[in-house]
C-alpha cells in the first residue's frame, strides 16, 4: 500500500520475486502428503452413490432389500429442510427428487462398513424410469423449451450503423466442447458427525466457506455447528469450486445417520460420469472492419450450454460476455449472451470461467478478418489491440498496465513469428502431395480481467489476518486454498515482504473454517491480487505497531515486547473499495479491477493425410503484473496451457444420448509427455491494480490463449481454418469436407 | 480364507492371506497402509499408481496380489529414504515440477526405474519413460527441467 511506509528491507526478507522452496513439496514426493484418501479414521464407514441411466425420466428407488442389513441408505426423502445446495440459484438438488435431469444425477446414497459392501448395497437397489422427452446439447435446447439459466448484454456505440459503414462485415460461427477438469486426485469428502449435531468435513476442495455456506444451509444449523477442513488437494482447476457443496452435503447426511464418519471418494468414471465440466459454447460474430483494418463494429453472440443446473453459469456468462470482444478497441459493440440447460452433468466452474470459449471464438475471428483483408495475424492485432487509455464494451478506461502491445512485441522478438507464419503460408500454396507433415505457427492475444466481475469483490470484504506470535513470528490467516499452484508459498512471501520479516517466520494457516476468515473462495485468479493484497496491508500495519512499539529492537524482540505487554495482536484488513462501479443491470461501468494480458505463439507440425496435429512448441509471454514467485508464476502458465491445448485438439468429448462418450482416461485423452511442447514462458511484468506490488494474478490468463494460437497454427500448415475445437482429425476431416478452407 | 502370497515389500517379507485378485493398490493402500502410492483412474491410464515390480515400472492399480507371489514391490516409500531420492526430490520442488502432487509418487517411481537403467537420459528418453505419468498440473516442463538439472544437462529455461 502507498501510504504505508516501506518495511526496511534486508536481503533475507527481500522474498517477492525470489523463489522460496515451497514448504509442502517434500511431502508430495515421498508420499507422505495425506490426501482425503489416504486419512486413517476410526470407524469410518464408507459410501456410495446411485447413479441415474436417463438423462430425463421420472424414477422410482426401491430399498427394500436393504432393509435389516444395517447399511445405511438415503434419498430425498431423507433430506432434512430444502433439498437444494445453496449456490446462486436455488435449483440444484442434494439428491433428485422424483425426477432426474441428467445421466450420472444422484439418486440415492448408501454407507456401509467397507467400499466393497457399499457397492454391493448399490446393486441390491432396483430402479424404475419413466423417460421423458430430454434435450442433451444445445441444437436440442435451442429447437425444445429449455430453460434459460442466465442472460446478459453489453451495448457500446451504435452497432448497426458501424456495420453498414465497414469496408468489411465478416461472419462466423465457433464452437467448443466439453473439457473435464481431469484433476489427477478424484474428488471425495469424509463426513465426521460430533457431539451435539455439529458435523466436521474434511476434503478435497477449493473453497472451504462455499462448501460451509451450503452445509449450514442445508443443516437449518448455526454456522459454528460446522466445521470444513481442506485435505491435500490432489488439483482442481475450477472443478473442486462448486461440487465440493454437493458432495460434502452427501457425506454429512450418510454420516448423521450412520452416527459415525463417512467417506466419499470418486473413482474415475464417477467422476467424470457425474462432477461437473467446461460450458460448451456457441459464439456467434459479424465483425465490420474499415479497408485499413480497424475494427468499426462487432456484433456478437454468446450462447452456453449450461447443463442441468444452475450452479455458477450466471457468472461464467458474465466473464465470458465480456471477454468476448477480445483485447481489442472498438467503438461500436453488441454482445448478447445467454446459458441454456441441457439434460447433461451440469456444467460449472472451469479454470478460464467462459472466457476461454469466447476469446477461442474471437482469436479465429481476427484472423479470418486478417485474411479478408489481406494482413497477417500480428498486423491485425497490432492494429486493433488495446492501449492504456482505450475504452472497453462497459466503458471502463484501461489503466497503465493494459499491456497487449508489449505482450505481441515480446512475442515477435522471440519467435520471428511474422516472417515464419508468411514462409509457411507461401510453403503450403507450393506444397507438393507428398504426404510429409506440414508445419505450422499461430498467434493468439488475449486478456483476462483479475478477480470476481463487477462487485463481487465489495460483497465479499474479504477479511484477511495476520496474527503475531513469539519469536517475531507471523500466522498468516486466509481461507485461500493451495490447490497445487502454490498458495502458502505466495502469501507467506508477500507477508514476509510487508511485515520485513524473512520468509521462514511466516506460517500460512491451514484452510479451516474454525481457524481462518471467510477471505473469499480460490478462484477468479484473485487469490495473488485481492487475498494478497489485503495481507500485504494486514502484514504491514501489524510491522508497523511492533516496530513503533519497540524503536530500534529487532522484530522479534519487539514482538515479544509487545506480546508481554499487550497481549495477543491480530490485525484484520478487509477489501478497500477503490471507488469504482459497476452496473451489473446495464454492464456498464468497471467489470474488473485490472486485467492480466497474454500473447501464445505455437508451432505445430499436422500430418496432411491422417491430419493428426502435434505442438511442438510454444512462446508463451504473459504480464501478470509484479511476479511474486517466477518459478509457480511459470507453472501456472505451463500447467494452463498444455491443459488449453489438450482442450484445442485433444480433449474428445461428444455427449450422445446426455451421456459423455469418453467416460475414462483411455477415451478422454489429456496430454501426456509426448504430446506436450517445449514450452518457453516469459513474464512481463506491468503492475497494477491494488495487489501486493502490483501483482495482477495468473491462474486463469494460461488458459485463454493456447486452443485459438494453436487452431491457427494448424491453419497455418494444412490450410483448414477450425471452427470447432477440440480440432481432432474428425473435426478437421469434417471442416475440409465443407469447403472452409483455403487450401 | 483365500491364497496366501508371499513377496518382499520395500525389503521386508509380506505374507498376505485373501482374495488372490485383490489389486496390489488396494494391499498396499488398505492393508499396508502405504498411502503414497495414489489411485487416479483405476485403469491403468495415469500412472499414479506406479510402484516397482522386480525393479520393473507397474501399475498397481492393474496388478492382481497373486502376481507378487515371491516377488519384489517397492513404493514410493521404500525409495524416499536413500541419497538418490533426496536430490531427485529437491530438484523436482525446485524446477516446479511438483504442483498439487498427485502424480508425484508415480512421477517418482518411474524416474527411479528409469535413472538406474541410464543416469544420463535424454530429455526424448525422459519422455518416452514418463509418457505413462499424468501430470494435469505442470504441463510437465518442471519435471523435464528437474531431471535435465539433476543430470546436468543444459536445458532452455
Ligand atoms: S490408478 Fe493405476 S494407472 Fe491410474
Ligand atoms: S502436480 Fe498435479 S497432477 Fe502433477
Amino acid at each position: 500500500m502507498a501510504d504505508l511506509p516501506d518495511p526496511p528491507q534486508s536481503a533475507a526478507t527481500r522474498v517477492v520475486g525470489a523463489r522460496p522452496v515451497r514448504p509442502d513439496g517434500a511431502a508430495k514426493a515421498d508420499g507422505s502428503a495425506a490426501y482425503v484418501d489416504d486419512l486413517a479414521i476410526e470407524g469410518l464407514w464408507h459410501g456410495a452413490t446411485l447413479r441415474s441411466e436417463r438423462p430425463r425420466a421420472r424414477f422410482a428407488v426401491d430399498t427394500s432389500a436393504l432393509a435389516g442389513s444395517g447399511v445405511v441408505c438415503l434419498t430425498a426423502a431423507d433430506v432434512p429442510g430444502r433439498n437444494r445446495i445453496a449456490l446462486i440459484a436455488d435449483d440444484w438438488p442434494v439428491l433428485a427428487d422424483g425426477e432426474t435431469n441428467h445421466v450420472g444425477e444422484a439418486l440415492a446414497l448408501v454407507a456401509a462398513p467397507s467400499r466393497a459392501a457399499a457397492f454391493a448395497a448399490l446393486g441390491e437397489l432396483r430402479v424404475t424410469y419413466e423417460d421423458l422427452p430430454a434435450e442433451v446439447d444445445l441444437d436440442a435446447a435451442l429447437a425444445g423449451s429449455a430453460r434459460e439459466l442466465a442472460a446478459c448484454a453489453v451495448d457500446h456505440g451504435d452497432v448497426e450503423a458501424g456495420l453498414s459503414a465497414a469496408a468489411h462485415v465478416v461472419e462466423a460461427t465457433y464452437e467448443t466442447a466439453h473439457q473435464e477438469h481431469a484433476y489427477i486426485e478424484p474428488q471425495g469428502m469424509i463426513a465426521l458427525p460430533g457431539p451435539d449435531s455439529a458435523v466436521e468435513v474434511v476434503g478435497s476442495l477449493q473453497c472451504p466457506y462455499y462448501v460451509h455456506h451450503a452445509l449450514v444451509s442445508l443443516l437449518g444449523c448455526e454456522p459454528d455447528a460446522v466445521r470444513v477442513r481442506q485435505a491435500v488437494t490432489g488439483g482442481g482447476f475450477g472443478g473442486k469450486e462448486d461440487y465440493p457443496d454437493l458432495i460434502a452435503a452427501h457425506a454429512v447426511l450418510l454420516a448423521a445417520r450412520a452416527g459415525r464418519p463417512v467417506k466419499l471418494v470418486y473413482d474415475r468414471r464417477e467422476d467424470m460420469l457425474a462432477t461437473t465440466r467446461r460450458h460448451p459454447s456457441r459464439v456467434r460474430h459479424r465483425t465490420g472492419v474499415d479497408a485499413e483494418g480497424k475494427l468499426v463494429a462487432v456484433d456478437i453472440d454468446v450462447l452456453l450450454d449450461g447443463g442441468a443446473y444452475t450452479t455458477l453459469s450466471p457468472v461464467v456468462l458474465s466473464r465470458a460476455v465480456l471477454h468476448a470482444a477480445g483485447p481489442y478497441a472498438c467503438p461500436n459493440v453488441r454482445i448478447r449472451g445467454r446459458v441454456l440447460a441441457t439434460h447433461t452433468a451440469t456444467n460449472g466452474a472451469f479454470r478460464g470461467f467462459g472466457a476461454p470459449q469466447t476469446q477461442f471464438a474471437a482469436e479465429r475471428q481476427m484472423d479470418r478478418v486478417a485474411r479478408v483483408l489481406g494482413l497477417d495475424p500480428l498486423a491485425i492485432r497490432e492494429r486493433n489491440a488495446y492501449r492504456p487509455g482505450d475504452v472497453t464494451p462497459t466503458g471502463q478506461v484501461l489503466d497503465e498496465s493494459a499491456s497487449a502491445l508489449q505482450c505481441l512485441a515480446e512475442a515477435e522478438r522471440r519467435t520471428g513469428f511474422r516472417a515464419r507464419w508468411q514462409a509457411l503460408e507461401a510453403e503450403r500454396s507450393r506444397a507438393l502431395d507428398d504426404g510429409r507433415p506440414r508445419a505450422g505457427i499461430g498467434l493468439s492475444l488475449c486478456w483476462h480481467g483479475v478477480g470476481f466481475t463487477g462487485n463481487g469483490e465489495r460483497r465479499m470484504e474479504s477479511p484477511v489476518a495476520v496474527r503475531l506470535e513469539r519469536g517475531g513470528r507471523l500466522a498468516v490467516l486466509a481461507a485461500s486454498t493451495d490447490i497445487g499452484q502454490g498458495t502458502e508459498t505466495v502469501l507467506a512471501q508477500i507477508a514476509a515482504e510487508a511485515a520485513g520479516v524473512p520468509f521462514e517466520a511466516v506460517e500460512v494457516a491451514p484452510p479451516d473454517t474454525a481457524l481462518v476468515p471467510d477471505s473469499g473462495p480460490t478462484v477468479a485468479s484473485r487469490t495473488v491480487m485481492v487475498v494478497g493484497g489485503i495481507l500485504e496491508r494486514a502484514a504491514g500495519e501489524l510491522a508497523r505497531r511492533v516496530r513503533e512499539g519497540a524503536p530500534g529492537l529487532p522484530f522479534a524482540a519487539a514482538g515479544d515486547a509487545w506480546l508481554a505487554e499487550h497481549g495477543p495482536l491480530e490485525v484484520v484488513e478487509r477489501y478497500a473499495d477503490d471507488g469504482t462501479e459497476f452496473d451489473e443491470e446495464t454492464y456498464r461501468g468497471v467489470a474488473y479491477a485490472v486485467h492480466g494480458w497474454g500473447a501464445d505463439v505455437v508451432e505445430a507440425s499436422v500430418d496432411p493425410d491422417t491430419l493428426i496435429a502435434r505442438t511442438e512448441r510454444a512462446t508463451l509471454v504473459c504480464d501478470v503484473g509484479k511476479v511474486i514467485h517466477p518459478l509457480l508464476c511459470a507453472g501456472q502458465v505451463e500447467g494452463g496451457s498444455l491443459q488449453a491445448f489438450g482442450w484445442g485438439h485433444l480433449e474428445a468429448a461428444r455427449v450422445t444420448g446426455g451421456r459423455l462418450e469418453q467416460g475414462s482416461f483411455s477415451t478422454y485423452t489429456i496430454p501426456t509427455t509426448l504430446d506436450a511442447p517445449a514450452m518457453e514462458t516469459v513474464l512481463l511484468e506491468h503492475p497494477g491494480g491494488s495487489g501486493p506490488r502490483g501483482a495482477k494474478g495468473v491462474g486463469e490468463i494460461p488458459m485463454d490463449g493456447g486452443a485459438p494460437a494453436l487452431a491457427a497454427a494448424i491453419e497455418n500448415a494444412v490450410g483448414i481454418a477450425a471452427t470447432r475445437i477440440p480440432a481432432t482429425p474428425e473435426v478437421l476431416f469434417e471442416a475440409r469436407e465443407a469447403g472452409d478452407d483455403d487450401g | 480364507m483365500g491364497e496366501r502370497s508371499t513377496f518382499l515389500l520395500n525389503g521386508e517379507e509380506v505374507v498376505r492371506e485373501g482374495d488372490p485378485m485383490a489389486r496390489l493398490l488396494d494391499v498396499l493402500r488398505e492393508q499396508r497402509r502405504l498411502t503414497g502410492t495414489k489411485e487416479g483412474c483405476g485403469e491403468g491410464e495415469c500412472g499414479s499408481c506406479t510402484v516397482l515390480l522386480d525393479g520393473e515400472v507397474v501399475c498397481s492399480c492393474l496388478v492382481p496380489i497373486v502376481q507378487v507371489d515371491g516377488r519384489e514391490v517397492r513404493t514410493v516409500e521404500g525409495l524416499a529414504g536413500d541419497e538418490a531420492h533426496a536430490a531427485l526430490s529437491s530438484l523436482l520442488v525446485r524446477e516446479g515440477g511438483v504442483q498439487c502432487g498427485a502424480c508425484t509418487p508415480g512421477v517418482v517411481v518411474t524416474l527411479r526405474a528409469l535413472l538406474e537403467r541410464d543416469p544420463r537420459p535424454t530429455r526424448a528418453r525422459v519422455r518416452e519413460a514418463l509418457a505413462g505419468n499424468l501430470c494435469r498440473c505442470t504441463g510437465y516442463e518442471g519435471i523435464l527441467r528437474a531431471v535435465a538439472a539433476l543430470v546436468g544437462r543444459k536445458e532452455r529455461p
